[in-house]
């Protein structure tokens, strides 16, 4: 579109008038084709599935490489070891839109993969019980998170930060330090299949399309993202900003809390520390696919493709043999662009 | 020279004894001329008043004189010689110094730190010289005249402190002019006081001073001469000791109403909504009044005379701490806007980008905020109909937009405020309050804002009309009513409501004929409770 090179950019005080534009008939809507329609396409398209095309990319350069990478165990194994933080990345997302954070997933993973199997090898509950209340516990701390959220008023960060230091401690202090062992029985969602397809890999799969399904077509999904985008004028909209903020860390701790069952699972151990890169790395999968620390912003399709990213680095270097400690170095630098790709995109909006 | 003589009488009218001389100013926004070709002239040592309504330019005029806003054309014209500046520095390098309304310290720094905030003195590595600092504050404040504790930090002091910490910083320049904008807002009688000799002082050192305020009377005894805008042009220059309240207001207000206004008369039916004696917390004065069907209830006020926090009061999104809500004559309970909501009332605020537009999200899901459960079953939205009914509303209201899925944050003002209005009007609202609707937008838009106005009053709905905007509020209301300081001072009917009786009230002087005065309980003692909250209650 041309601007009148003579006007002045608005800025200052009036910097939000209107430009002065004649409403007609003929320019209500950039026809189909036109600059800003094209551009418009290109930018949401590069946003949507530019990662995934790296990804895709990233691949086809591991299969080309090393004939060990498109195999069916190696590619069952990533997706596995994926949905780990896949499915806490659902939770950490919605938190993340809502302008939150969570840290206290990493204690939350290893206290409910503990609990679990403690009640199965010491209460001698079933297993899929022990499971369950595996995850409810999941759920407990993610309601202690959103009352000190909304009712004790703290950040985000410093409640989920007292809550991964006072959860982390209750995880130890059950099993006094030790992992508990668990019984075979205990393996269904860590190498379980449904036919030729893992059980952790369908849980992930249904989490993520139940995530896609609130946060795209539900009030709840609407109410997460106006409170991210601006506070205030959800509340003034009549939003429920603290029921919808409580439900929003609920479901955080219980998908943290099935996320645990699984590492419990898959390792047949219950490990209180076993969650330690949990919070960096489920934040770092919603970052990279796209979400935004300022809140408003992310999908679960990016967000999954972030976390398969990461998991790509780190099954590629090791059947390229990259050292771990390179690995950690690729990812933070991964991250670096990320971000900074979302803050050069959020002063070019604060421009306009 | 002459020129120092003259400053000291202070009365600077003699030719070339003008410390500031504007010329023929002229500023263009994309849709409005904001400054037409200004002059002010300026004495030296002399206190000079800018007196004009909201949207008259003052801000404007000031922020170039400042360096902050750029002029079209023009020229400016120091003690003389004209001078051309690019930016903030240049001015205060000049000698331009510029106190704002808002406060501008860092809160966790100490008033001296405060005072040379970036031009700290400093050994040869860089730490900061403590004990030079502490000198040099000592030195601004001694010749100031003022006291201030220069070892506490800023967040404890009183907000007349704070005001006075902001000067003092401006004073620690080398200033021959400094600029004041609605230094007294916050201020109670006695800190308005202190402020004046303090600026007497000043005058005496030959430092001119310009003085932006809404409170004519503080300017009237304040001010050598006073200079009145409106619309952009200087409507004319007085000797405060020649002129008073009513001149200046008249001058303010100059034209009469035109068709601008397109109000239209409408049956006026039931009750809706009544208030009775509601009280915002940090607020004095309990506050009743009630909208009926189809009637416009305009609210007129200074800035800080608590219309905002008392709406948003009424809507449950501040604390209230007495007082009863009515709607249909029923009395119902409002804690928060969602109930607020549920019993039909909806409250579009005065700042769209801090409190109104969810910024990042589309136009289409702005829209349909605030009545999401209708589109919704089971908690899960039907597309189809949202769809349907953002698109007809874009249709409507005539927002231009590309797509309904355009982050709101990039349309321009007016599509933006016409969003936010169209979320109420999805809402479906029986009362409606109106913070300001046509605030920032050209008036185009402005008229489209009128005729939804119109419209939403012949459809039975009962509306409350918020602005500062005088012209605007008295053509567009049945009926007006005038805050300060927290209360209500007085009621208009349409006919009798003029700018000059509605301007008055709101400066303190209730009509003796005409309106009717409302007791008024708290006002009166000092207003430090309306000013330091008042606008801005939401953060």
């Amino acid at each position: 579109m041309s601007t009148v090179g003579t006007q002045p950019e608005g800025s200052g005080p009036l910097g939000d008038i209107e430009q002065s534009k004649p409403v007609t008939s003929t320019d209500r809507r950039p026809r189909p084709g036109s600059d800003v329609e094209a551009r418009t396409w290109l930018r949401r398209g590069l946003e949507q599935f530019g990662l995934a095309l790296f990804v895709f990319a990233l691949g086809a350069f591991l299969t080309a490489y090393t004939p060990h990478f498109l195999t069916g165990v190696n590619i069952s194994a990533l997706f596995v070891q994926m949905s780990i933080i896949a499915i806490i990345a659902v939770g950490q997302l919605m938190v993340i839109i809502t302008a939150g954070i969570d840290l206290s997933v990493s204690s939350v993973v290893g206290l409910t993969g503990t609990l679990s199997t403690y009640l199965v090898v010491y209460s001698h509950t079933g297993v899929a019980l022990g499971m369950f209340l595996g995850v409810l516990a999941g759920g407990a701390v993610g309601l202690v998170n959103g009352l000190l959220i909304t009712k004790v008023g703290l950040p985000p960060f410093i409640a989920t930060l007292a809550t991964l230091s006072a959860v982390g401690g209750v995880a130890l202090l059950m099993v006094n330090g030790q992992p508990v062992g668990a019984p075979p029985s205990f393996n269904v969602l860590g190498t379980g299949k449904l036919g030729p397809v893992p059980w952790a890999i369908i849980v992930m799969v249904i989490v993520a399309a139940c995530g896609w399904f609130v946060l795209a077509r539900t009030t709840l999904g609407r109410a997460i993202y106006a409170i991210g985008s601006n506070y205030q004028a959800a509340r003034l909209s009549g939003i429920a900003v603290n029921r919808v903020l409580n439900t929003v860390y609920v479901i955080q701790g219980l998908l943290a809390g099935l996320s645990g069952v699984v590492v419990a699972s898959l390792v047949l151990t219950g490990d209180p520390t076993s969650g330690t890169n949990y919070n960096l790395d489920s934040i770092a999968a919603v970052v990279i696919g796209g979400g935004s620390l300022f809140g408003g912003e992310g999908t679960v399709f990016g967000a999954m493709v972030g976390a398969l990213l990461m998991e790509l680095i780190a099954n590629g270097s090791d059947l390229l043999n990259i050292s771990t400690f390179w690995q950690e170095v690729i990812l933070g630098i991964v991250i670096i662009i990320a971000i900074a790709y979302d803050q050069a995109r959020r002063r070019a909006l604060a421009r306009r | 020279m002459l020129e120092g003589n003259v400053a000291s009488q202070g009365a600077g009218t003699s030719e070339g004894a003008y410390a500031v001389e504007m010329v023929g100013i002229r500023r263009h926004f994309p849709g409005v001329d904001a400054l037409k070709g200004v002059d002010l002239k300026v004495g030296v040592g002399e206190i000079h008043g800018l007196a004009g309504e909201n949207g008259a330019g003052k801000s404007t005029l000031m922020k170039i004189l400042s360096g902050a806003e750029r002029k079209d054309a023009g020229h400016i014209i120091l003690n003389g010689k004209e001078v051309h500046m690019s930016g903030p520095a240049d001015a205060l390098a000049l000698g331009i110094s510029t106190v704002y309304q808002e406060t501008s310290l860092a809160p966790h720094l100490s008033v001296a730190e405060n005072l040379f905030v970036g031009r700290w003195p400093k050994f040869a590595g860089g730490v900061i010289d403590r004990r030079r600092l502490m000198r040099e504050a000592e030195l601004v404040l001694e010749r100031l005249g003022v006291e201030l504790p220069l070892r506490a930090q800023v967040n404890r002091l009183t907000i007349a402190q704070q005001q006075m910490t902001e000067i003092a910083r401006a004073l620690s320049h080398d200033v021959n002019v400094l600029i004041l904008d609605e230094p007294t807002s916050a201020l109670a009688d006695n800190e308005v006081a202190a402020l004046f000799a303090v600026l007497r002082d000043l005058k005496a050192q030959g430092i001119s001073v310009i003085f932006i305020s809404h409170e004519l009377d503080e300017m009237l005894e304040l001010c050598d001469r006073i200079s009145v805008m409106r619309d952009g042009e200087l409507v004319g220059e007085r000797a405060a000791a020649e002129t008073n309240v009513l001149e200046l207001v008249r001058m303010m207000v100059g034209r009469t109403l035109g068709e601008m206004y397109p109000k239209r008369a409408v049956p006026v039916g039931e009750e809706l909504l009544r208030v009775e004696g509601l009280r915002v917390r940090s607020k004095k004065s309990a506050v009743s009044f009630s909208v009926r069907a189809g009637e416009v209830v305009g609210f007129a006020g200074l800035l800080g005379a608590g219309r905002t926090s008392l709406m948003q009061a009424v809507v449950g999104a501040v604390p209230s701490e007495a007082g009863r809500i009515y709607v249909r004559g029923r009395p119902v309970r409002v804690r928060n806007p969602e109930h607020a909501i549920r019993q039909g009332i909806g409250y579009l605020t005065d700042d769209r980008r801090r409190t109104g537009l969810a910024g990042v999200l589309g136009v289409g899901q702005n829209l349909t905020l605030a009545s999401l459960p209708q589109f919704a079953r089971v908690g899960v939205i039907k597309s189809r109909k949202e769809v349907r009914a953002t698109s007809d509303m874009v249709e409507a209201l005539r927002i231009v937009t590309p797509s309904l899925r355009q982050p709101v944050a990039l349309l321009s003002g007016g599509n933006q405020q016409k969003t936010v209005l169209g979320r109420w009007l999805l809402a479906d609202v029986d009362v409606l309050i109106l913070d300001q609707p046509t605030r920032g937008i050209d008036v185009g838009a402005k008229l489209e804002i009128y005729g939804i106005i119109n419209n939403l009053a012949s459809a039975g709905k009962a509306l409350i009309l918020v602005s500062d905007y005088l012209p605007e509020l008295l053509g567009m209301s049945d009926r007006v009513i005038v805050m300060r300081e927290g209360g209500i001072i007085a009621e208009f009917d349409r006919a009798e409501a003029t700018q000059e009786a509605v301007l008055l009230a709101a400066s303190g002087h209730p009509p003796g004929r005409g309106g009717r005065a409302t007791p008024s309980r708290g006002h009166g003692s000092g207003g430090t409770g309306a000013g330091t909250d008042g606008e801005r209650a939401t953060k």
